[in-house]
């Protein structure tokens, strides 16, 4: 690094987006390891039935499954948009 | 006495595995150990050349799996350590040709002949040929590259291991795994271009038992079909004799992992 490298603007190190890339994706891999292979049509059916009452998009839908000793927990979160409307009817009407 | 065997394997290709076979089997022979390496890439035999004896390929892995040579006849022998022998790949054969039982029956035999460990290089993927690779191991060398597509191609085969082999399903304990970080370069690491060790050691939950650097010293073993671990002068070299004698369990400091300090005169005008 020489003196006039301080003229130079400094890009962020793409080894922080790296890790942080790499964190949510193995995070997100290791969850779904091992798990039931309905898993995600079942999260696909979860959404039609959602979506007849509240617009989401499938990326609020989380579905978890933790195993403990001796028993399995599946744990499912949904994210709600901030206006919670119902869709009309003709919406209704596609989802389903 | 049984073998140990100990699979090299990543997922990813090009990221080592035939490069670190090949020293971690010539580092333990040094040490002494009775070592056979095997090369599991049916089609695509490269272990040979890494080890130096391709010209001396008679017979080989599906050969004696199929039972048209013997396992003797096969046996390659090193040219520097007399207790160090190469089982090639077949170059003709289609990545069938191995089975289970037959992988399996050679691993027995070796462990009859008095070997001490049997490397199984693993070829990139997670088909048949990576999964028999595996299968029988008792210890892992997962090689991972400091690069986001290696390190998650790794973490993939660390869940293949806890259960795709026959430890894991005899319910034999785990397959040891050990974490060896490749092509490491320290100084694209301090300008934050490069995942560090320790970011690679957080993102996969396990600790490193080696890290090889970057160095020029890799191709030049491989131009000349001697393993790096040979050449005890290199960095390289001295990195994979740091972790054949971590994995034989002695305790070793991490080496090559901090950018050489540089002078005045470089910090103030650059190079």
């Amino acid at each position: 690094m020489g003196i006039l490298d301080f003229l130079k603007r400094r890009p962020e190190p793409t080894a922080t987006v790296a890790r942080e890339r790499l964190r949510i994706i193995v995070a997100q891999e290791r969850s779904s390891r091992g798990a039931p292979d309905y898993l995600p049509m079942m999260r696909n059916e979860l959404l039609e039935v959602i979506k007849k009452y509240v617009h989401v998009d499938i990326e609020a839908i989380n579905i978890n499954l933790e195993r403990d000793s001796g028993h399995e927990i599946l744990e499912l979160s949904v994210t709600l948009p901030d206006g919670k409307k119902k869709p009309d009817a003709g919406d209704a009407a596609t989802a389903s | 006495m049984t073998a140990e065997i100990i699979v090299v394997t990543s997922g990813k290709g090009g990221v080592g595995k035939t490069t670190t076979s090949a020293s971690l089997a010539t580092g333990l022979a040094m040490a002494g150990k009775k070592v056979a390496v095997i090369d599991f890439d049916v089609g695509l035999r490269n272990l040979d050349l890494i080890m130096g004896c391709e010209r001396r390929v008679v017979y080989d892995f599906v050969n004696v799996v199929h039972g048209e040579a013997t396992l003797k006849q096969s046996l390659i022998k090193d040219k520097r350590y007399e207790n160090l022998y190469v089982l090639a790949a077949s170059q003709t054969r289609d990545k069938d040709a191995l089975t289970q039982e037959g992988v399996e029956k050679v691993l027995d035999s070796l462990s009859e002949d008095g070997f001490d460990y049997v490397i199984c290089d693993s070829p990139a993927g997670i088909e048949k040929g990576a999964h028999l690779a595996m299968y029988f191991a008792d210890k892992a060398v997962v090689v991972v590259n400091p690069e986001v597509s290696s390190v998650r191609d790794s973490d993939r085969i660390l869940g293949l291991l806890a259960s795709k082999t026959r430890r894991a399903e005899r319910g034999e304990g785990q397959v040891t795994q050990h974490l060896l970080l490749t092509r490491y370069n320290p100084a694209r690491v301090a300008i934050g271009e490069m995942l560090s060790v320790t970011d690679v050691e957080d993102i996969l939950g396990i600790k490193v038992v080696g890290v090889i650097p970057e160095s020029e010293n890799v191709l030049t073993a491989s131009n000349n079909g001697i393993p790096v671990i040979v050449d005890t002068a290199s960095p390289a070299g001295q990195a994979y004799s740091d972790t054949v004698a971590r994995i034989l369990g002695e305790e070793r400091p991490l080496r090559f992992i901090d950018v050489p300090k540089k002078g005045f005169l470089q910090r103030v005008f650059g190079g």
